[in-house]
């Protein structure tokens, strides 16, 4: 009995439409692929992308070379070197990320104690050379001043869930 | 005597008299503190080690808390740890939240027991207040505001830096810590308030926000600047030194270290850094690999030995390089097969260089120099020279000793002298000779070869007194200091110190200057003796006689002659007329490029292995920090090298410890006899010339190459300048005035100095002091020099 119904299904290749059953269920549903770049898929404010580095409203960087972010990282991506600027205030002379080193784990934006360091939600971005993974200060910088109004809203919609 | 107490349960047996918070910290038991430290005075103002005592209504601070019999002390219980809380409270009051910012952070014993002891959140909201900052020089940053009012600080100026610089201003919340004037720290240990200090109020300067604690390593070190041998904690990053800091050693530097030795690390990345090896081809510098350099090297030095004579080359290292790299270099010369290798280039008389004993060496530990019961102090400034034995001199006069100076310049020193001499520089000599017979008066069963010496000077009271006071005192002890080492009459110094001290039943030490002198002698970088006393056949030249006799090539260690030789221009003279100059050296100087041949650059201490015997003969070996910088190599690698390729024997190491230990060994060979100064006295006294004389000294930041490279040192109150200093009188004698361009002549040289009037020098004596590159073209450190008006 068992080899007649074998028989059977090989002869009525029903395996086959027993496959195009789930083939043809997607051929007919909803479609879920988005149609990059001019579709785009939706990003939590949480989102842990590019770094920046912020400014205070009257252009005075926010880092304060505590090094905090440079020890609480985990992949050592982190390098800062730090000296008293002309007025005093303690300041980073370097501060750069090793993007091939990140590992966007966000601990860097948590362990800042003036909001300066942040990760934004900027995820779509590449390098076409050899060291360009390495994001200096002023690059993290320019980052910081062209996005800061979407950084600002983005931490503040993301404020009351912290 | 010991009495029970009870600690947290456990049963201590403490000392009488001690506090609650010693027991505790004997017993490994933690009381939070602030201002209570085991070296300083007990102030309890900080109340934050209050502590359960049983039998007391109220918690007791435990450093002012006496131990009685029986005792009950609980450091956690509900008691104790709510006053600790709430002390920790009031103290963050004031304290602002800037940690991101501060220094201190992750070293701050603030932040520490706040996390330990106080509270999770602060209750208070009101305004905190601010306080200015002070300035207090190149090497204290202060943030005033942070203070906690420890008073650590101001305890330290007054108890061990023996200079009342700091103290507390206003009362209750107004009060502030400062100097009362602006002024920056003159203390030559000001810096170690930046230990002291358990908040981030006074911090590095130099290090200011370079480096958190966290990120540095940490290296042993040990001093190269003085013969003390203080204990260092070097920390770098990245293969960088970023500062220096005390490591505790109770026996040698306490939990002190003296500025020289934590900032001359500023000095380490100085420009003047060599870092690849360099050849003067035609009269042009050109930077080489080490092949070529040490080829160039080697071949000169074997033409001179071979058309020559090996005794026509002459070694000099300072006494600042370490115990592998002199013995390699005495070991370099003598298989060369000449004795003429030193390292004393400060010193003007060699005369009795046979008498002395193996090494110099203190007759006691350093730190039972404060236990004497009288300290004779001979020519110096036990201060600027090794700030830490002035220290526990300064000990020694607290605990009731009698502190005697017999010097040519009235001196200040950082605690009252109980009596003094002052005498001209050139009657030192005569003065000690006096002293001697009015010992050998009192003290008749003393039996001495230098009777006619004695008979021919006569003692009046003040030398009857002095001698009375050393025969009168048990525990004495005689301290030869770098005047009287440097001195023209050095070594007949050092011999009716000798003299004195056989006579007065005392002892005799000198103190050497740089880290090394000790390991010097006894590596055998002498031209008189080998390694470990060993005798010679032949005494090679010494450095006077090396510099007179103008030899056709110079071998230089970790030496600028122009800066750190007692005849500058004389060295500058046979350097210039020698056909071969190699230097060793991790820097170089105008005058370097002008006679060198051959630049070899070494390792400065941070970056290489070795060995300092310090004063009391305690061998301290320490590795490299961190890497050398560039091309720069290890400097006993370079002479085990140029061993290697002179085809010498005995030169295969390949660790520095190798080295070590062969010298290890030789102390096996030293005898009793070995370590005992025998003089023979003359039987008159040298005469003494009438005209006037120049008198030397290298100021506490000029002494050697690394530190006079150091900025922030340099800008310092207590650094010198090249000035000619002399007494109202001689000024008056020689018309001139304070501030005056004078001109300084000295054989065939001379040089336009400013005029200094001080009225602590004696006599027709002027001061010039060394280290500078406008005093290097002068002559004799010790001798006479002409002044005329510009």
């Amino acid at each position: 009995m068992n080899k007649l119904i074998a028989k059977l299904k090989s002869f009525t290749l029903w395996e086959l439409l027993i496959g195009m059953k789930l083939t043809g269920r997607y051929f007919f549903s909803k479609k879920m692929t988005i149609q990059f770049p001019e579709e785009k898929t939706p990003t939590s404010p949480r989102f842990r992308g590019l770094h920046a580095l912020r400014r205070y409203p009257n252009g005075e960087e926010r880092c304060i070379a505590c090094k905090l972010c440079e020890a609480v990282c985990p992949a050592l991506a982190i390098t800062i070197e730090a000296q008293p600027r002309d007025d005093g205030s303690r300041r980073t002379t370097i501060y750069e990320i090793d993007l091939f080193k990140c590992i966007y784990c966000g601990f860097c934006e948590e362990s800042c104690p003036v909001d300066s360091i942040v990760e934004t939600t900027i995820k779509n971005y590449h390098f076409t050379k050899r060291g360009d993974n390495i994001m200096n200060k002023q690059e993290l910088l320019a980052v910081g001043d062209k996005f800061e109004q979407r950084i600002a809203q983005e931490k503040a919609d993301d404020a009351k869930f912290r | 005597m010991k009495i029970e107490i009870e600690i947290d349960g456990k049963k201590l047996q403490v000392e009488q008299n001690s506090m609650i918070i010693e027991a505790a910290d004997n017993a490994g038991i933690t009381v939070p503190r602030f201002c209570y430290h085991k070296k300083l005075s007990i102030a309890a103002n900080c109340r934050m080690c209050l502590v359960d005592v049983e039998k007391s209504r109220k918690p007791l601070p435990a450093c002012a808390t006496p131990v009685t019999e029986g005792m009950v002390v609980r450091t956690r219980s509900k008691l104790a740890l709510e006053a600790q809380k709430s002390v920790m409270e009031f103290l963050l009051v004031n304290h602002p939240l800037d940690c991101p910012i501060c220094d201190q952070g992750g070293q701050c014993e603030l932040q520490d027991i706040a996390l330990g002891y106080g509270a999770d959140a602060s209750r208070y909201d009101q305004g905190k207040r601010s306080v200015a900052d002070k300035n207090l020089g190149s090497l204290i940053a202060t943030d005033m505001t942070r203070c906690i009012h420890c008073t650590r600080c101001v305890r330290f100026g007054t108890e061990i830096a023996g200079i009342t610089e700091m103290g507390s201003i206003g009362r209750g919340e107004s009060t502030e810590i400062g100097t009362y004037v602006e002024k920056s720290l003159s203390s030559e240990m000001s810096a170690n308030i930046i230990d002291l200090c358990p908040v981030g109020a006074l911090t590095n300067k130099p290090f200011r926000f370079r480096a958190r604690a966290w990120e540095v390593l940490q290296a042993r070190g040990v001093s190269a600047h003085d013969c003390v041998g203080s204990n260092l904690h070097i920390h770098h990053r990245r293969n960088k030194i970023m500062r220096v800091v005390p490591k505790e050693n109770e026996a040698i530097n306490e939990t002190w270290i003296s500025d020289r030795d934590r900032f001359s690390c500023e000095g380490l990345h100085s420009e003047d850094r060599v870092t690849t090896p360099m050849i003067k081809r035609h009269g042009q510098w050109e930077q080489v690999d080490w092949q070529t350099a040490l080829h160039v090297a080697v071949e000169g030095l074997q033409t001179i030995a071979q058309t020559q004579s090996p005794s026509h080359i002459g070694a000099l290292a300072s006494s600042n390089a370490t115990l592998e790299e002199l013995y390699l270099l005495q070991k370099l010369m003598r298989g060369i097969g000449t004795n003429n290798v030193d390292h004393r280039v400060r010193q003007s008389d060699f005369h009795y260089q046979q008498a002395t004993a193996l090494m110099p060496t203190l007759p006691v530990a350093i730190a039972d120099i404060e236990q004497q019961d009288l300290i004779i102090y001979i020519g110096g400034h036990p201060q600027f020279e090794q700030p830490l034995i002035n220290h526990r001199i300064r000990k020694a006069r607290d605990n009731g000793a009698t502190v005697i100076m017999i010097n040519p310049v009235d001196l200040k020193h950082n605690f009252d002298v109980s009596d003094k001499l002052i005498v001209a520089n050139p009657l030192l000599p005569r003065a000690l000779t006096a002293i001697c017979r009015a010992l050998s008066e009192q003290n008749p069963d003393a039996k001495t070869s230098a009777q006619e010496l004695l008979q021919s000077v006569t003692a009046d009271d003040k030398h009857q007194q002095l001698a009375k006071q050393l025969l009168a005192a048990d525990n004495s002890l005689i301290l030869l200091g770098a005047i009287a080492q440097h001195h023209q009459q050095g070594g007949l110094l050092h011999g009716l110190a000798t003299l004195m001290a056989s006579l007065g039943n005392s002892r005799v030490g000198l103190l050497t200057p740089g880290a090394n002198a000790t390991g010097a002698w006894f590596a055998g970088a002498i031209p008189h003796r080998g390694p470990a006393g060993l005798n010679v056949a032949k005494p090679g030249l010494d450095v006077k006689r090396m510099w007179e006799s103008q030899l056709p090539a110079y071998l230089l260690l970790n030496l600028e002659p122009e800066h750190d030789c007692a005849n500058s221009q004389r060295a500058l003279k046979a350097l210039h007329n020698a056909d071969l100059v190699i230097c060793v050296t991790p820097y170089k100087t105008a005058a370097m490029e002008q006679y060198a041949d051959v630049i070899l650059p070494m390792a400065p201490f941070t970056e290489t292995s070795g060995t300092f015997i310090n004063i009391e003969g305690k061998w301290q070996s320490f590795t490299a920090a961190v890497t050398a910088q560039g091309e720069s190599r290890p400097a006993w690698k370079v002479l085990r090298v140029l061993g290697n390729l002179l085809e010498l024997d005995g030169f295969n190491y390949v660790a520095s410890t190798e080295i070590t230990d062969e010298l290890q060994a030789l102390t096996a060979n030293i005898n009793s006899d070995q370590q005992i100064n025998k003089w023979r006295y003359p039987s008159q006294l040298p005469a003494v010339n009438n005209g006037i004389e120049r008198i030397t000294y290298w100021p506490i930041y000029r002494s050697d190459n690394v530190v006079r490279r150091s900025v922030p040192l340099q800008n310092t109150p207590i650094s010198d300048a090249p000035v000619i200093a002399m007494s109202q009188t001689l000024a008056e004698e020689l018309t001139l005035k304070a501030g005056e361009d004078v001109v300084v002549s000295q054989v065939d040289t001379s040089i336009t100095l400013p005029v200094k009037i001080d009225n602590r020098i004696a006599g027709n004596v002027v001061y010039i002091p060394a280290g500078f590159a406008e005093t290097a073209a002068l002559y004799e450190s010790f001798g006479s020099v002409n002044i005329e008006r510009k």
